[in-house]
């Protein structure tokens, strides 16, 4: 840790450490064919730089991440850390959990030895690397405990020393601060800042998936935005502010602003064209709740925004992670309840309809929406209409579902689709029997 | 000194000097001890290595996990005759035949649900976990140590437990054998008891009673208790109000020097195994179904199947040639009807069982204070043999010429029944206070209560415990059937009974039918009644 090894040497000035080109990634489809994940992937991580990977859900940041860690292997293009392509774990690049992956059955020392021990290190040259980072990190006097002894913030140092005592050339973190409260997020994120600025670890450059833009603009030498569906680089925005950060600086602001701009633009074809995805009875739906719609429409629909607000100030003010508010800022767009454009959301004269009507009202515009906007929902209202019992068996709709989208996700867009329509009104759907039908439970039912 | 008195010259039929002098007690107890402890380490390794086998090949575990299936369903009891036979083919003139036979028939006891424990565990592995281990290169080596086995370790411990109750059972079946005129008998509690029953010695069962219930004891205290409480460092979460298992001989340990003296070899020797290099690193593949590679999967796929399904039909036609000149359609029927009579037998003895243990089970489970009296005393009860007993309700039966239809079937659930009240104690334990407090707030009481709260609420534990419970019932049924006292036999007609006979005929054909059709009926039992029972109790009644 604290004499870096030969593992560490410099790479030659102004080569990239990390290469990425036409990088795709896809899964077989439960119904056969290929989900695309990934496509057609360019980039690269510079020598002393700490970049960022911001997108939607579902637009392959995280498979990203695995595929650089050796993780998983993607189906086209090329991938080379210092020259080499990429196949499988490399001592030169770590990486930091979400959820810490620590061994609850070893001790602080023994998880952080973990690295040190596979790579054959031996015992006294271990343990002093393994202490050493241990002191670096903050965490001398709990070599001793086990994980489920810490709060999350002491995790979370273990998984960094962890993954620093094998001095690895690129650090990989995802998503290392959402599993904390903001307060102990913060201040981890600040420990860890001011021992890089400080020179203090020796790694060289590093890659972080986030989905809290200020915590990027916090940290990051440079923003890469991802579109979803695939996968797709849309923006690189250079964060050039000099550490450490400050959150009240215009200038600060102006970076947040402008991710946030990227982040809901509708995304846009190679030539610059704006690319419409008129949705289809396959397509994915963003898993929203009624609740959720009808709250965010609620607070849109307030004096203080008066139908449009801001992204930024909207996930402050409602303690939303960007990621969750976009989603349920989606399903609204989808729905045409509200317009999502340059960061902000506008509620549609129909999204102020619903806000203004009754319960009951509600529910009617809801459903008439649900049919005009989600072909999923119209698919199911009409199979069910046409059949003379009005029932059919969900299976029908899962294996629909599996031709365009993988099992798992299959299922969340159908779980999605009756959870909307059941508010609706529009179909039923018992979970004992795995049947959709058009009444609602009679009065005489035992159930 | 059982490896001294093994390699004295030995034939079948021999009859060993045992003594019913309880001053031989201790002797006899400790060398059923080592047996116990000799299956145990067995049924351990074997678990490890073929659970790991099963979770690290698809193609594996195709077939060795409906094998492990297949095999929970043979009666353990059923082949001792054959495994005797063969094991004294392999050790000619030895006791190290009988020996083996007797320690295998207690590790077939234990070793199929320790490995379905770790295979189950082993499939539910966190991904994180996994990656972590391959990131900081692990090889599959270092992960098995570092990260399969100890993540198996909670529940194969509790397993180990759990199977070592049966174990005890199929001791004292498994020491005094018979097959036809041939007799083979170690020396240990089982056959102590065997010869007092053929003695009609009402004391020494007495003293042979004493001795198992201090060896179970001991072994409760000094062995698993301990473990079940080191096992807890290995436990993925805290499960919050859940009771963390304490062990005096544990915390003694832990507070003296002595463990840590006794741990640093055993440590060291264990960091030295897991760095040897064995397998590679991980390596990834790409996720992508298409292409050229998966044409020669599929190709393999076919071979691998082709290959099983000509191994089974071998397999079938050996025991249908086997079979078919000795035993006559009649016969096939007769066997058939005894199957029906002992399943009958077996599920109004479970129905009974619930209806007696379900409602007690509660009272105690939702009383913490009475529930940790009466759990240790219910889990030492179904460990405690009940053949054992046998020859007290014989007697009985005898004496007042009582109608053994009826009162021979209790044994059957004698010794399996403590599952079913443990299993609903634990469940009632665990059911929430929320939901109590819920009910109690909206006045559901009685009937409705018992409907739409708290059975719903801990159904899968009855589940678990009826399987078990019934499991035991159908390998119980070879030694509850048909009962001796001396040279007094009371016996009802079943399939338990016909495989008794036919061991003590040593009539191999009508063994193999036997033991063959129970195992049938064993597993239609568990495909048709509790897999999808238990599917829906997954579905819908799982709490949290």
């Amino acid at each position: 840790m604290v004499t870096p090894s030969d593992t560490t040497t410099k790479p030659d000035a102004g080569k990239p450490l990390l290469t990425i080109r036409k990088l795709c990634q896809s899964f077989p489809k439960a119904g056969g064919g290929q989900l695309n994940v990934l496509n057609d992937l360019d980039f690269h991580v510079g020598a002393k730089e700490i970049v960022g990977l911001l997108g939607r859900s579902g637009s392959g940041k995280s498979t990203l991440l695995r595929i650089v860690a050796g993780l998983a292997r993607p189906t086209g293009g090329d991938i080379d850390f210092k020259g080499e392509p990429i196949d499988g774990p490399n001592a030169g690049i770590s990486m930091v959990f979400q959820s810490f992956a620590l061994f609850p059955w070893l001790s602080v020392l023994e998880n952080v030895e973990l690295g040190l021990e596979a790579a054959g290190v031996h015992t006294a040259e271990k343990r002093e690397r393994a202490l050493a980072a241990i002191d670096l990190i903050g965490l001398d006097g709990f070599e001793t405990a086990f994980p489920k002894e810490l709060s999350g913030g002491m995790r979370q140092r273990v998984g960094f020393a962890r993954a620093l005592v094998v001095n690895p050339a690129l650090l990989l973190l995802d998503e290392p601060f959402s599993a904390l409260d903001v307060l102990t997020a913060e201040t981890l994120r600040t420990d860890f800042l001011a021992l890089w600025a400080a020179g203090r670890i020796p790694i060289e450059s590093m890659l972080i998936v986030t989905h809290g833009i200020e915590e990027a603009v916090l940290m990051c030498d440079r923003a890469i935005v991802f579109t979803p569906n695939p996968g797709r680089v849309t923006a690189e925005i250079p964060i050039e502010l000099p550490h450490p950060r400050n959150r009240q600086d215009p200038a600060f602001h102006a970076l947040v602003e402008e991710i946030y701009i990227q982040l809901t633009s509708p995304p846009t074809a190679p030539g610059g064209n704006i690319v419409q995805h008129p949705l289809t009875p396959g397509s994915p739906l963003p898993h929203a709740t009624t609740n959720q719609m009808t709250g965010l429409i609620a607070e849109l629909g307030t004096a203080q925004y008066e139908g449009k607000a801001d992204l930024r100030t909207l996930a402050r003010s409602l303690r939303l992670e960007m990621e969750a508010l976009l989603l349920i800022a989606e399903a609204l767009q989808i729905l045409g309840f509200a317009e999502l454009t340059d960061g902000n959301l506008l509620l549609t004269p129909d999204g102020t309809a619903y806000r203004n009507a009754g319960a009951q009202g509600r529910k009617t515009i809801f459903a008439a929406h649900l049919r005009r906007h989600i072909p999923l929902i119209e698919h199911i209202k009409q199979v069910l209409d046409d059949r003379p019992r009005h029932q059919a068996q969900v299976v029908r709709f899962l294996s629909e579902l599996e031709d365009h989208l993988s099992k798992q996700a299959a299922k969340a867009v159908l779980g999605t689709a009756v959870g909307w329509a059941r508010y609706a009104e529009i179909f039923s759907y018992d979970a004992k029997t795995g049947m959709f039908s058009l009444d609602n439970p009679s009065a005489s039912g035992t159930r | 000194m059982g490896a001294r008195q093994a390699i004295v010259p030995f034939d079948m039929g021999d009859r060993l000097a045992l003594s019913l002098d309880p001053t031989n007690l201790p002797e006899y107890a400790l060398r059923s001890t080592l047996r116990m402890l000799i299956a145990l380490v067995a049924s351990l390794v074997f678990a490890l290595t073929y659970a790991t086998a099963a979770a690290k090949s698809r193609r594996l575990e195709q077939i060795l996990i409906p094998i492990l299936d297949v095999l929970q369903s043979v009666p353990v009891l059923g082949y001792i005759s054959f495994t005797v036979t063969a094991f004294i083919a392999f050790f000619p003139h030895s006791l190290v035949g009988v020996e083996c036979a007797a320690i295998f028939a207690i590790f077939t006891s234990e070793a199929w649900n320790m490995a379905f424990s770790v295979h189950q565990s082993l499939t539910t592995i966190p991904a994180d976990l996994r990656d972590a281990s391959a990131v900081f290169g692990l090889t599959g080596w270092q992960r098995f140590w570092r990260l399969d086995v100890p993540f198996a370790m909670p529940g194969l411990i509790w397993n180990a437990m759990m199977s070592m109750s049966g174990g005890w059972f199929f001791v004292v079946a498994s020491e005094a054998i018979s097959v036809g005129d041939k007799q083979a008998t170690l020396p240990g509690i089982g056959s102590y008891i065997s010869i007092a029953i053929q003695q009609k010695d009402l004391g020494a069962i007495g003293w042979a009673i004493l001795a198992m219930l201090v060896v179970i004891m001991l072994y409760d205290q000094l062995l698993f208790r301990p473990l079940v409480a080191w096992a807890e460092r290995f436990k993925f979460e805290d499960t919050p109000g859940q009771i963390v298992p304490r062990a005096w001989v544990f915390d003694l340990l832990r507070r003296t020097r002595f463990l840590p003296f006794l741990l640093h070899p055993v440590g060291f020797a264990l960091g030295w195994l897991r760095n040897l290099p064995i397998a590679g690193k991980f390596r990834p593949e790409v996720a992508s179904a298409a292409g050229p590679r998966s044409v020669l999967a599929w190709a393999l796929d076919f071979v691998w199947y082709a290959g099983l399904a000509a191994l089974a039909a071998c397999l079938a036609w050996q025991l249908y040639r086997y079979l078919s000149p000795n035993v006559s359609l009649a016969e096939l029927l007769q066997v058939f009807r005894f199957g029906c009579e002992t399943a009958v037998r077996v599920l109004v003895l479970i129905v009974l069982a619930c209806a007696i243990w379900v409602p007690i089970g509660i009272f105690i489970g939702l009383r913490p204070r009475v529930a940790a009296v009466v759990q240790p005393i219910a889990q030492f009860l179904a460990a405690f043999p009940a053949n054992l007993l046998f020859p007290v309700a014989v007697i009985l039966i005898l004496k007042y010429s009582l109608d053994p239809n009826i009162f021979l079937l209790p044994l059957m659930i004698l010794g399996t029944q403590w599952y079913l009240l443990f299993n609903v104690i634990a469940g009632a334990s665990a059911f929430p206070q929320d939901l109590r407090d819920a009910s109690r707030e909206f006045q559901v009481t009685g009937i409705l209560w018992w409907r739409r709260v708290i059975l719903p609420g801990i159904y899968p534990y009855i589940l678990t415990g009826a399987i078990t419970a019934s499991g035991g019932c159908w390998n119980a049924s070879i030694v509850a059937e048909l009962v001796r006292w001396g040279g007094d036999t009371v016996r009802i007609d079943g399939l338990g009974a016909y495989i008794a006979q036919a061991t003590t005929d040593g009539d191999y054909v009508k063994i193999t039918l036997g033991v063959g059709v129970m195992s049938l009926y064993v597993a239609l039992t568990n495909r048709v009644l509790w897999r999808p029972l238990y599917r829906m109790a997954e579905r819908r009644l799982r709490l949290g």
